[in-house]
C-alpha cells in the first residue's frame, strides 16, 4: 500500500476507523504522518483545538486513545459557565472574572480567568452555529442555570447531559471540516529538535505497532489524572499523560497539589463507587441532609462566603424564585467547601448505611420536574442502584473529580516551556487557581482551546516562513519503541493491575480530601516503592489490542502524577481550595501569592519543586475584589473518610 | 454477597475463536463490565474490550450479553440468577478485532455522509432564538450516545453484509430526522436519506428501539417521520405537479436540497 504523508486526501487508503495505514515501507521503518499541528486528546479541548487549527489553515491531525466522541467530556453534566446574561441581563464577564478567582482562592492566573470570562460567551454561540441544541428561556434564547459559586444563573446547559451536546456537536464539525482523526491510537513520547517540538511517537491499540508523528507543534489535550485515586468520577483514560508526557519533554506543571474531590458521587453499589452526581441537582433545588435529617449546610458557611450565603432555611427557599431579595442557600457553595462539609458529617457519624450523605430532591420538587430536568439522573439511579430519585433522597459522597493543576503555560497562547507545545483543558493549569467552580471546566476548553490551536498555527507558519525546520530525532524513536516494549521482555515481575490497584488506594488513603505531613511522607515512600515495583512489570500476551501492555505505559504516568501531587500538597503548609490540611487548616497569605512548580529532575527518575511567585494582577482588575482573600480557617475539619474503606 | 460467577467469553480475532469459560468472584450490586474487569485483572490480562465512562453515557462497552445486545456497564448481575452462566460476545455485524473488540468504522464513515447543519446567519443581535418545543425533538435524538447498538441489531445489515454500503442504520436516520427537524436549519436532506441513506430499506420491525440503551423512540420518532416526510416529497402529486411546473414550492420550505 502506497505510504501518504499527511494529507486529508490519503485517508482513504488508510483504515477507516484508526486511520492505521498498516504499512512499515518508510525508511525509518515506521508509520509516518507529517502535520502542521498534531493534536493529542479528542474531548472539548482537542476537538476546539483541531477546528482552530485546521481553519486557521494548519494541516491538523487529532490522536486519541478511544474511539472519537467518547472522550471524558461527555461526562460533564450541568453546562457551560457564560455570562450571556440570557437569564440575568445584569450579568457580564467581570462578574463571572470575580466569582471564578474568588472560587479560586484568588490563586488563579488572572488573564486566563479573564480571557475565560470575556470569551466564552461567543465560544458557546459557535456550537450553537454548529448545531448544538441547548435548552431555552421563554424568549428562546439559550437558557441558563445555577450553579455553586456563580452569583448568577449563567451555564448553558442540555438538561443534564451537556458534555455528550458539546462533543457531538464538536465532533460532528471536526467531521464535516475532514480533519484527520487516528483513534484508538496512544502517544507513548513527545519528540523533540533541541527545545523545539519535532513531533510525537505513539502507537495502535488495534495492532500495537508504532506511528510517528513528524509535527512541529503538538497540543496536550488529554484531560486529567483521577485514574491515580480509587474512588473517582472519571474513565480509564485519565491517567495524566499530557501532564508526564509535558514532564518527559521539559516542560514543567503548575498547582498540583490542587485537586477536586466533587461532593455528589454515588456511594452505592460499589461498582459505582464515585460516579458523578450532578451539581445541578443542589441548582434545581436539591438540599443535603445527614442521617439526622438535617440541613447542615448551614453550620459550614465559611467566613469568606457570609456575606453572600443564606443562613436561614426560609432564606434559602426564597431564593430559588426570588434572587434579588435573597442571598444563595448554603448547598451551592463552591465545591471544595461542600464536599469538606460532607467529609466531617460523615466523620462525625452522621452518615447515611452506605458511608455518605442524603441528597434530596424529591422532597422538594415534582416527579416531572425532576425527570424533565435531570433525565441522566434519573436514569442513572433508576438503572444502577434501584433508586428512584423522585420519591427517595439520593446517597452520595466526595469523589476525585478534576485536577486544577496542569501544565504551565502562557495565558494567551497556552505555551508551556518547550517551543511548539502547547497545553488545554485539564491537563493545563492556571485557569481554576486552587479550585474549579462547575461550569467553568467546559468553558476553558472551548476558550482555550481555540487559542491554542491559533497560536500553534501561527507558530508553524511562522517558522516556515523562517525558512528553518525541526527534524526528528530517529535515535530517539527507537529508544522510545524500545522503552515502550520494555514490558514484554521482562519475567516473572507483577502485573500491572495490581500495582495500578494499589496505587489507587494509596493515593485515596494518604492524599486524598484532607492530608497531614505524615500520610503525605508515607506516600511518597509508598510511591517509590511503586515506581520499582513498575520496573519489573510483567506483560503477558501480544501487542494487538492488549489492555494489560496499554496500562502498564499508562502506569508510568500515572505514577510520575501521583509523585508531583504528593510532593506539593507536602510542600503547601497551608489549606486552600482543593487542598486542605489538617495539620495547617487555614489559608496562609504568604502561601496566596505562590505557585508551585514541578519539573522532572536531570536524571530522569523523578520531580523537583520550585516556587514561584503568582503573576500580579493589574489595578484596574483589583478594583473587583473589595473583600479581603479569607484569614479564618473555612471549617470545621476531620480525618479523611473516604480513605478507610477495605 | 460474594459469589462465583460463571461466564464465557468469546476469545479470539478476524481469523476465528471461541468461547472460553471463567469462573470470577463479583459482589451485589455489581455489572457484567465489572466481571469483565476482575477477569481481565485476574486471569487474563490481554482480554480486549473497550469501555470509558462505566455509566451508560459513553457507549462504549456495546456488546452481546446472552445473545442480547447491550451495554455491559448498564447490564446488572442481579438480573440473573446467580447460577446462570453469563455468556458475553462481541457485537456481531461488525468485524472482530480481538475478543470483544469490534471494528465500528462502517459507523464513522456513514456520519461523514450526513451533511451537517448548516444554519442561516444569527439575528441582528447576535443571537439565535429557537423554542424550546421546537428543540425537543430533535433533543430526543441527540440523547444518542453512539452504542451503535441499534446498527448491530439492524437486521437490514446484521444478516445483509451487501446492504451495508447503500443502508446508514438507525443511528443516521436520527441524525437526518434531527437536523429535518431543526428549526433553523436550511438544506433539504430529505432525497440524500433515500438515496444514500436508504431509509426506504427499514421496514420498522422497531429492533433498533428494543435495544436503545438511551430508550430514544427511534423507529417511532425519527425514522417512521422520516419515512413520512420522504414519501411526502417524492410522492404527493400535488407537490410533485408544483415542483414541475415550479409555482408551488411550498413543500421545500426554501430549503437547499442536497
Amino acid at each position: 500500500m502506497a505510504q501518504t504523508f499527511g494529507t486529508t486526501s490519503g485517508m482513504n487508503e488508510r483504515h477507516p476507523m484508526t486511520g492505521n495505514v498498516m504499512s512499515s515501507s518508510q525508511a525509518t521503518g515506521i508509520e509516518t504522518h507529517t502535520y502542521d499541528v498534531v493534536v493529542i486528546g479528542a474531548g472539548g479541548a482537542g476537538l476546539r483545538a483541531a477546528i482552530a487549527a485546521h481553519d486557521a489553515g494548519a494541516r491538523t491531525a487529532i490522536v486519541c486513545k478511544s474511539l472519537l466522541g467518547k472522550a471524558h467530556t461527555v461526562m460533564a453534566e450541568g453546562g457551560i459557565a457564560a455570562s450571556m446574561g440570557n437569564v440575568y441581563p445584569e450579568d457580564n464577564w467581570e462578574v463571572h472574572f470575580r466569582d471564578t478567582m474568588r472560587g479560586g482562592k484568588m490563586l488563579n492566573n488572572w488573564r486566563m480567568a479573564q480571557l475565560h470570562a470575556q470569551e466564552a460567551p461567543e465560544r458557546v454561540m459557535e456550537l450553537e452555529d454548529w448545531g448544538a441544541l441547548f435548552d431555552r428561556t421563554d424568549d428562546g434564547l439559550i437558557s441558563q442555570r445555577d450553579f455553586g459559586g456563580h452569583k448568577y444563573a449563567r451555564l448553558a446547559h442540555v438538561g443534564d447531559r451537556t458534555g455528550l451536546e458539546m462533543i457531538r456537536t464538536l465532533q460532528q464539525r471536526a467531521v464535516a471540516l475532514g480533519i484527520d482523526v487516528f483513534m484508538e491510537c496512544t502517544v507513548t513520547e513527545l519528540l523533540k529538535d533541541g527545545n523545539r517540538i519535532s513531533g510525537a511517537l505513539g502507537y495502535w491499540r488495534e495492532t500495537g505497532r508504532f506511528v510517528c508523528f513528524d509535527s512541529p507543534s503538538v497540543i496536550l489535550a488529554t484531560g486529567g489524572i483521577g485514574k491515580s485515586f480509587k474512588v473517582t468520577s472519571n474513565s480509564w483514560e485519565y491517567t495524566g499523560d499530557g501532564h508526564a508526557l509535558a514532564l518527559r519533554a521539559g516542560a514543567s506543571l503548575i498547582n498540583m497539589e490542587f485537586v477536586q474531590f466533587h461532593p455528589t458521587g454515588m456511594v452505592w453499589p460499589p461498582s459505582v463507587k464515585g460516579l458523578l452526581v450532578t451539581e445541578s441537582v443542589r441548582g434545581d433545588g436539591g438540599v443535603l441532609k445527614n442521617s439526622e435529617g438535617k440541613r447542615f449546610m448551614f453550620d459550614y458557611i465559611p467566613e469568606f462566603f457570609k456575606a453572600e450565603t443564606a443562613d436561614s432555611i426560609e432564606e434559602a427557599d426564597r431564593w430559588y424564585d426570588d434572587k434579588k431579595n435573597n442571598r444563595r442557600p448554603p448547598e451551592l457553595l463552591p465545591r471544595d467547601e461542600v464536599a469538606r462539609a460532607i467529609n466531617s458529617e460523615i466523620k462525625a457519624g452522621r452518615g447515611t448505611p452506605h458511608g455518605g450523605i442524603y441528597l434530596d430532591i424529591a422532597s422538594r420538587r415534582t416527579p416531572e420536574f425532576i425527570r424533565k430536568r435531570l433525565p441522566s439522573m434519573y436514569h442513572q439511579f433508576k438503572e444502577l442502584a434501584d433508586v428512584d430519585i423522585t420519591t427517595e433522597p439520593m446517597e452520595i459522597g466526595p469523589t476525585c473529580h478534576y485536577v486544577m493543576g496542569g501544565v504551565e503555560v502562557d495565558a494567551d497562547t497556552q505555551e508551556s516551556a518547550v517551543t511548539g507545545l502547547y497545553a488545554v483543558g485539564e491537563c493545563s493549569g492556571g485557569m481554576h487557581g486552587s479550585n474549579r467552580l462547575g461550569g467553568n471546566s467546559l468553558g476553558d476548553l472551548l476558550v482555550f482551546g481555540k487559542r491554542a490551536g491559533e497560536a500553534a498555527t501561527a507558530y508553524v507558519k511562522a517558522l516556515r516562513d523562517s525558512g528553518s525546520d525541526v527534524v526528528v530525532n530517529q535515535e530517539d524513536v527507537k529508544a522510545a519503541q524500545v522503552s515502550a516494549v520494555a514490558p514484554f521482555e521482562v519475567e516473572g515481575g507483577e502485573n500491572p493491575y495490581t500495582i495500578q490497584q494499589d496505587l489507587q488506594q494509596s493515593m485515596n488513603d494518604l492524599v486524598g480530601i484532607i492530608r497531614t505531613a505524615d500520610e503525605l511522607e508515607e506516600s511518597l515512600v509508598a510511591i517509590e516503592a511503586f515506581k520499582k515495583r513498575a520496573e519489573t512489570m510483567v506483560v503477558e500476551g501480544h501487542r494487538q489490542y492488549n489492555p494489560g501492555w496499554h496500562l502498564a505505559l499508562d502506569l508510568r504516568n500515572m505514577l510520575i502524577v501521583s509523585e508531583s501531587i504528593a510532593k506539593a500538597a507536602l510542600a503547601r503548609r497551608e489549606s486552600r481550595g482543593g487542598h486542605t490540611r489538617d495539620d495547617f487548616p487555614g489559608p496562609d497569605p504568604a502561601w496566596g501569592t505562590k505557585n508551585l512548580v514541578v519539573t522532572l529532575n536531570p536524571e530522569g527518575t523523578g520531580i523537583e519543586l520550585h516556587e514561584k511567585p503568582l503573576p500580579e494582577m493589574p489595578d484596574e482588575l483589583k478594583k473587583y475584589f473589595e473583600t479581603p482573600p479569607p484569614v479564618e480557617p473555612v471549617v470545621p475539619l476531620a480525618e479523611p473518610v473516604e480513605t478507610k474503606e477495605s | 454477597m460474594a459469589y462465583q460467577l460463571k461466564m464465557r467469553i468469546w476469545r479470539g480475532d478476524k481469523d476465528g475463536g471461541a468461547l472460553g469459560d471463567y469462573d470470577v468472584e463479583v459482589s451485589e450490586g455489581e455489572v457484567v463490565l465489572d466481571a469483565i474487569h476482575r477477569v481481565q485483572a485476574t486471569q487474563a490480562g490481554d482480554l480486549a474490550v473497550r469501555w470509558n465512562c462505566k455509566a451508560g453515557k459513553c457507549g462504549s462497552c456495546s456488546a452481546e450479553v446472552n445473545g442480547k445486545p447491550r451495554l455491559m456497564c448498564m447490564c446488572r448481575l442481579s438480573d440473573f440468577e446467580p447460577e446462570e452462566t453469563i455468556t458475553v460476545t462481541p457485537m456481531r455485524t461488525f468485524p472482530v478485532i480481538r475478543d470483544l473488540v469490534t471494528d465500528v468504522s462502517f459507523n464513522y464513515e456513514k456520519a461523514k455522509e450526513v451533511p451537517a447543519f448548516a444554519p442561516p446567519e444569527r439575528d441582528a443581535d447576535g443571537k439565535r432564538r429557537m423554542m424550546q418545543v421546537d428543540v425537543e425533538r430533535g433533543q430526543e435524538f441527540r440523547k444518542c450516545i453512539e452504542c451503535f447498538l441499534c446498527q448491530n441489531t439492524c437486521h437490514v445489515v446484521r444478516d445483509h453484509e451487501d446492504n451495508k454500503k447503500a443502508f446508514s442504520g438507525p443511528r443516521f436516520f436520527l441524525r437526518f430526522a434531527e437536523l429535518d427537524m431543526h428549526p433553523l436549519d436550511t438544506l433539504d436532506r430529505r432525497n440524500l436519506a433515500q438515496t444514500e441513506g436508504g431509509i426506504g430499506m427499514c421496514n420498522i420491525t422497531k429492533c433498533c428501539t428494543e435495544v436503545c440503551p438511551e430508550h430514544i423512540k427511534i423507529t417511532d420518532n425519527a425514522i417512521i417521520p422520516m419515512k413520512e416526510r420522504v414519501a411526502d416529497r417524492k410522492f404527493d402529486p400535488v407537490v410533485w405537479l408544483g415542483s414541475i411546473v415550479g409555482i408551488f414550492n411550498r413543500d421545500s420550505e426554501e430549503r437547499d436540497e442536497v
